[in-house]
């Protein structure tokens, strides 16, 4: 069965046999504006908690997006290099960002789950 | 994000109402996006007609028997030369030739003129006016107007159907067509369309009658810097600074020829050094290979790494359907086609240097 945690830094976590998948919040995407790039991360690529994984641009600003926990990147959503509005439309579904092994599971601990988020968006 | 000395629109209000999300500029809490979202809020100023709360923007009467010697003085403009009802865009220079700003000057009658001044520059340019204007016998006077701008095909169809017809009108002219009321054909999308400072009650019922229009939107800020940017047109503060001259930012048609040898504004003999010896670096286009954006800041280098100037502004060009950027390149970088490349977060991206706009200008000319 799927957990899914929140960050303050309004980012999500679908976690599935110790694969996180990870992605932006819809009051993120909403906050951004209109996506027209999504910088995708290297598949391989170790992350520490707090680290630039993926950077997205809207017409406007680039902003980044980081790893909300340890662990390794396994997939890219590569559908977003065509088309990054996916993250405006689709931002908790096929807007997904990356996947990550999980180095450290105690670190969802520290995170949100969906009505502590609510919460915190107001 | 507003401190205490954030000034808000006098029209805060309807934007709020139309759900708009704000953001600070130049001092100014301004919309930058209404729910429609930056893109459709681009395309639908490029397809129909975009509103566009500029009240942030100051507009000056200068008026006086020698208010065109105070404008010649102040501007590489002449003022006396100008018919009735024709626009200008010309700048305000320092003794270097650096633009302090850069503006609309309209003539209204004999003995007076409309400056209309961006907003980040709008307490300095009041003083830098004031200033001069002692030397001779004219007056500055800041009008306390809402200021709006319509923008788009359907711009003249829609104000007609307000009741405000411009028909006669063309681009770069402006008229007093009530009290209190300014309204020019220019714009800062390169679409055809118009800006009208007018009192706030009018503008409240203008604006009114306007979004009962299908063709009308409201137009945030956002899109505003995408319609520009597309435009080739430049930002000052960040395409123009004090520290840049016309002649190396391209907007040498904006000054006439024979005030390039002889005028007496500030900065001409400034200016005529530069161009004697030719401008250092050149504002260009620039579009980046593939979808990333190129933003302001990031350096520019050659093939071998060299430096070659950097970017000024940049985003992603709604209509274009790809990146768009401006910036300042060396002189002999600087022909269309050359291939640069921009340091973009630890990688270079390729970003060939291009002629503006990149959206063809709509102006109404005759």
């Amino acid at each position: 069965m799927a957990n899914t945690y929140f960050t303050e830094d309004h980012e999500w976590l679908r976690v599935e046999g110790g694969v996180a998948t990870v992605g932006i919040t819809d009051y993120a995407q909403e906050q951004l504006g209109d996506l027209v790039f999504v910088e995708l991360p290297e598949i391989g690529r170790k992350l520490a908690k707090g680290d630039t994984a993926v950077v997205v641009e809207s017409v406007k600003a680039a902003s980044d997006v980081y790893a909300p926990v340890d662990g390794e990147i396994t997939e890219a959503n590569t559908a977003l290099s065509s088309d990054p509005s996916l993250v405006n439309s689709a931002a908790t579904g096929d807007g997904w960002l990356w996947k990550m092994k999980l180095s450290n599971a105690s670190q969802l601990d520290s995170l949100m789950d969906e009505a502590a988020y609510k919460a915190h968006i107001g | 994000m507003t401190g205490e000395d954030t000034k808000h629109l006098p029209l805060e209000d309807l934007h709020s109402a139309a759900g708009a999300r704000f953001g600070a500029f130049a001092g100014w809490s301004m919309p930058l996006t209404y729910p429609a979202g930056v893109m459709k809020e681009h395309l639908h100023t490029r397809e129909h007609a975009g509103l566009f709360d500029i009240s942030h923007m100051k507009l000056f009467e200068v008026g006086g028997p020698g208010a065109a010697a105070l404008l010649n003085r102040a501007c590489p403009l002449d003022a006396g030369a100008m018919e009735i009802a024709q626009s200008k865009y010309t700048f305000f220079l320092n003794e270097a030739a650096g633009v302090i700003d850069d503006l609309i000057v309209t003539r209204l009658g004999d003995g007076r003129f409309m400056v209309v001044a961006n907003a980040g520059n709008a307490a300095e340019d009041e003083r830098h006016l004031r200033a001069l204007a002692a030397d001779f016998d004219a007056k500055v006077e800041p009008l306390d107007r809402v200021f709006l701008a319509i923008q788009g095909p359907d711009a003249w169809a829609a104000l007609s159907r307000a009741g405000i017809e411009t028909g006669s009108l063309l681009f770069m002219h402006g008229v007093e067509p009530r009290q209190h009321w300014f309204m020019s054909r220019s714009g800062y999308t390169g679409e055809d369309g118009f800006e009208i400072g007018l009192p706030e009650a009018d503008a409240r019922d203008l604006v009114g009658k306007l979004l009962q229009d299908e063709r009308v939107q409201w137009i945030g800020l956002a899109a505003r810097d995408s319609l520009r940017l597309e435009a080739g047109l430049c930002l000052h503060g960040q395409d123009l600074t004090p520290e840049i001259d016309p002649a190396s930012a391209a907007l040498m048609w904006a000054i006439p020829k024979e005030l390039r040898a002889s005028g007496h504004f500030i900065g001409a003999d400034a200016l005529r050094s530069i161009l004697e010896r030719g401008p250092s670096q050149k504002r260009v286009g620039l579009k980046p290979d593939g979808r990333q954006p190129v933003r302001a800041g990031a350096a520019l280098v050659d093939a071998d790494g060299n430096a070659a100037g950097h970017v000024t502004s940049g985003g992603f060009g709604p209509s274009t359907g790809h990146p768009v950027a401006m910036g300042y390149v060396d002189n002999a970088l600087a022909k269309p086609g050359n291939r640069l490349f921009a340091e973009v977060r630890g990688t270079r991206v390729p970003i060939d240097v291009t002629s503006l706009p990149f959206t063809p200008h709509r102006y109404r000319k005759g």
